[in-house]
């Protein structure tokens, strides 16, 4: 076996392995929560018989490592469970699946995060290429200083300024992002102008900033002067020389800010009012939906495990040394 | 010799012109003139030595050859006139239409000049097919021949793989067809074997010199070792902080240099102690094997006796095992198997497992006095640290002792409140001397305390150690690669070769013949001052 796809293989291993403890975490995190849902629900008023009924329908009062071996059967088989509110005292039960809960939030944010990363990361790359060529110019140091500027405000704040430019002085987006299944890929779209314009903003600098001091640090390389005295242009050898082996920690952060479009984007979906994944956790956690929490939460960390080993492997792939071994 | 291409004029017309040259760098927040006023003059065909010890400013005076001023330096004044052209005054993008198809350079580093993502063949024909000198495929099989021709095996392969996957040497040899390939007017080689084995350089010598001489291409010469330049260059410049010492054609100044400076450049070849033999055994080593991660064996069944007194020398290339048999000896890499006895006791294979009192017995000295020192901290704190480490000193006392060794290794008392950073290469060497020193030891290590190091320092810094072996009966085990080091110090020669010994006697024993086939390979690749022995040796070769 070719070692870099052994090396793929073995990593892979790893992500299920962290992902497996990731779980225990989650559920041992949930397990401390204070309160329980039946309270939640039925009120401080209720009287304990009726809570305790209401936990035992709900398999509540079962000891915790039998709830977690079932909650990961069930994972394994592809069910995430059912959700807990809709559940009324009544009766009547008009819970739903928690994958029917989560699939459409969650295609809701990979959408607003997909097409953010189709702008921001070419962007981002442009930026940092084009300010390590030209380092400390007035370009560079423009660029340098608006990206510092836009990833120093807090999301939110970023977010009402866009608002207030561009929805409300001069009215080109819509400031409210509340995108239902039934409208067209383009209506969708202009509906998400602004949050992605806000998440562009968040996340460009880090990754250009990167991008640069990845390019920069390895201009001193003997092998860039080398290319320069064989009069290659500078463009060509910060394109030939510098970025072919700079990929590894570029890689490393624009997964970082990939992940966080997944899984950190709570406070930009609340401030346009974008049905994603984040805030329906939110709502989950402040009505102890335990089911709901946990897949969010295994969600979350498969994304981020998921994306770091894409780096990883990134990393691997393009070190020579690796791919093309003695 | 003839020229190949009309264009090109025959040996002897003007090539490169350089006036007055003065080049100053920028550190510690200012300007320093590292080059002062320098002429230099190349004609075509012929080759310029450029020789003097580091900071002499001869790699700075060979890029200023190509109208280059590395980041932080800048040609302040004179004129450098390539072929008419004045390179003062071209455009950044003039010199790049020269750089890599009039004029190439070698660099002393293959290892990392070489862009590690690209495959050999692809860097080699870059900048000839980059300035439309031909074309790709032209190109390429043009290196091939190249590659043939500086005797690399599988030329017609060898470009296709990655740098990391040929050797030292090879890149090297790679590095010359790359700055060949367009065929320039003018190549600059920038210490181009001074990373390599001796006996890889030999190849790498030939293979450079006689690819010079068949295109006719002028050349200037970079480096420190008088002995490769005399193969190299129909004459020689010498450096010394920035200005020209002297110049003249190579026999003469080999025959009869004129300064003091110029003699004083290959003192170190001149020292030579007789050996003295002796029964008492020190340390010895028996039988051992050792390997890094229990997967690469480094070392097979190593025995050395090291005699109570003397030194002796342990020589070979990189990779034949010499710093690990120190590790060994240290205790740093336990050994898989075999022992390690110390005055008639086995010392135990772990440095935890060891006492106080054997820890202090041996002490060790780096090639790197920079990195084997706290920056942070003054000379007085570093060498107090074995004083109270291991005998308590405090006070009064200590501060006497110190005195007393700073005077063992020729400083006085007012080095005590300096820090690293203020010192020379020699200086910082002889605190790490005194550091050993300071645990008062039967033996010392001293792995290539000298190779970072110029000759007139070196000198220096093996005779101090002399003396305190004579004064204080120490015992050296000295590892390096410098045969003329082993001549200036030993008394017993240890030759290994992949991990094994080869041989091990008196000096005289292991420097006359007859030798076993590694021992004649190494001590006849090391370059004498006789600008005929590449030629005599390239004849008893073949």
């Amino acid at each position: 076996m070719h070692p870099v796809l052994a090396t793929v293989l073995q990593r892979l291993g790893l992500g299920v392995v962290t992902l497996f403890f990731v779980s225990l975490i989650i559920f041992a995190a949930i397990a401390m929560l204070p309160g329980d849902f039946g309270e939640a629900v039925l009120g401080q008023a209720a009287l304990p018989e009726t809570v305790e009924a209401f936990r035992k329908e709900l398999g509540l009062d079962k000891p915790a490592w039998l709830r977690y071996i079932n909650w990961v059967a069930a994972v394994l088989q592809g069910d995430l469970g059912t959700s807990f509110s809709g559940r009324a005292a009544s009766g009547v039960d008009r819970s739903r699946d928690v994958v029917d809960l989560i699939a459409p939030r969650l295609w809701n944010t990979l959408f607003l995060a997909g097409i953010t990363a189709l702008i921001a990361v070419p962007l981002a790359l442009f930026l940092g290429i084009t300010t390590a060529l030209a380092r400390n110019s007035v370009y560079d140091r423009s660029v340098n200083a608006a990206t510092l500027t836009t990833i120093s405000f807090p999301e939110f704040f970023v977010a009402y300024v866009l608002i207030v430019l561009l929805a409300s002085i001069w009215p080109v987006f819509p400031s409210l992002a509340n995108v239902t299944p039934e409208m067209s890929f383009t209506e969708r779209l202009y509906k998400c102008a602004l949050p992605s314009l806000t998440l562009t903003l968040v996340i460009v600098a880090h990754m250009m900033r990167m991008t640069r001091a990845a390019i920069i640090n390895l201009l001193a390389s003997p092998y860039i002067e080398m290319a320069q005295l064989k009069g290659v242009s500078k463009a060509k050898v910060i394109v030939k020389h510098a970025l072919p082996n700079a990929w590894a920690p570029i890689a490393t952060v624009i997964a970082f800010n990939l992940a966080y479009l997944v899984v950190g984007v709570v406070v930009v979906e609340v401030v346009f009012v974008y049905p994603g994944i984040g805030q329906l956790m939110v709502d989950a956690v402040t009505s102890r939906d335990i089911p709901v929490v946990q897949a969010c939460a295994l969600i979350f960390a498969a994304t981020y495990i998921l994306l770091n080993l894409l780096a990883d492997i990134i990393g691997i792939v393009t070190n020579p040394r690796l791919l093309h071994p003695r | 010799m003839t020229t190949d291409t009309e264009n090109r004029g025959a040996k002897g017309d003007l090539l490169l012109e350089m006036r007055d040259i003065r080049i100053s760098g920028f550190s510690d927040e200012r300007w320093h003139e590292i080059i002062k006023g320098v002429d230099l003059t190349l004609r075509r065909g012929e080759v310029m030595g450029l020789i003097g010890e580091s900071g002499a400013g001869k790699s700075t005076l060979g890029k200023a050859a190509m109208g280059y001023a590395q980041p932080g330096c800048k040609i302040m004044s004179g004129s450098i006139m390539f072929d008419g052209i004045d390179l003062v005054a071209a455009s950044e993008a003039d010199k790049r239409a020269l750089w890599g198809s009039r004029i190439a350079y070698v660099a002393q580093s293959a290892a990392a000049s070489f862009n590690p993502a690209h495959r050999l063949i692809d860097q080699t024909v870059e900048a000839t097919v980059g300035h439309d000198i031909s074309s790709d495929s032209e190109a390429k099989s043009d290196a091939v021949e190249l590659y043939g021709s500086l005797q690399l095996p599988d030329p017609d392969t060898i470009g296709t793989r990655y740098p990391h996957q040929v050797s030292g040497g090879q890149l090297q040899r790679i590095m010359t067809a790359m700055a060949m390939s367009p065929r320039p007017d003018l190549i600059i080689f920038d210490e181009p074997t001074t990373a390599l084995d001796v006996t890889t350089q030999v190849e790498v010598l030939v293979a450079m010199r006689d690819i010079v001489e068949q295109f006719n291409t002028a050349a200037i010469y970079i480096t420190h070792d008088l002995a490769v330049v005399a193969q190299m260059a129909d004459f020689i410049k010498v450096l010394r902080y920035g200005e020209e010492v002297e110049e003249a054609e190579t026999r003469k100044m080999l025959a009869e240099p004129e300064q003091e400076y110029t003699k004083s450049l290959w003192s170190v070849r001149a020292l030579e102690k007789p050996e003295d033999k002796s029964s008492e055994i020190v340390l010895s080593i028996k039988n051992v094997d050792a390997a890094y991660g229990n997967t690469v064996k480094v070392l097979h069944d190593v025995s050395i006796d090291i005699p109570r007194g003397r030194t002796v020398s342990v020589v070979g290339e990189s990779g034949s095992g010499k710093s690990t048999t120190a590790r060994v000896i240290t205790g740093l890499l336990p050994p898989m198997s075999g022992s390690i006895e110390f005055n008639g006791e086995t010392l135990p294979g772990a440095l935890k497992d060891r006492t106080k009192d054997q820890l202090r017995r041996i002490q060790m000295i780096y090639q790197m006095a920079d990195t084997a020192m706290n920056p942070k901290q003054t000379v007085g704190e570093i060498i107090s640290r074995p004083l109270e480490f291991y005998h308590g000193l405090k006070g009064s006392q200590k501060h006497k002792r110190l005195v007393e060794l700073l005077e063992m290794i020729e400083l006085d008392e007012s080095f005590m409140d300096r820090l690293p950073g203020e010192l020379s290469g020699g200086q910082k060497q002889r605190i790490c001397i005194a550091r050993a020193l300071a645990a008062e030891p039967d033996v010392i290590i001293c792995d290539e305390v000298t190779s970072a190091l110029d000759q007139i320092v070196q000198e220096g810094i093996l005779k101090l150690l002399l003396r305190l072996q004579k004064e204080f009966g120490i015992t050296y085990l000295f590892i390096t690669h410098d045969i003329a080091v082993v001549t200036a110090i030993s008394d017993e020669i240890v030759v290994m070769f992949q991990g094994e010994v080869v041989e091990q006697g008196l000096k005289s024993e292991i420097l006359s013949p007859p030798h076993p086939d590694y021992t004649q390979l190494l001590l006849s690749s090391v370059p004498e001052m006789d600008p005929d022995w590449l030629d005599k040796l390239v004849d008893e070769r073949n």
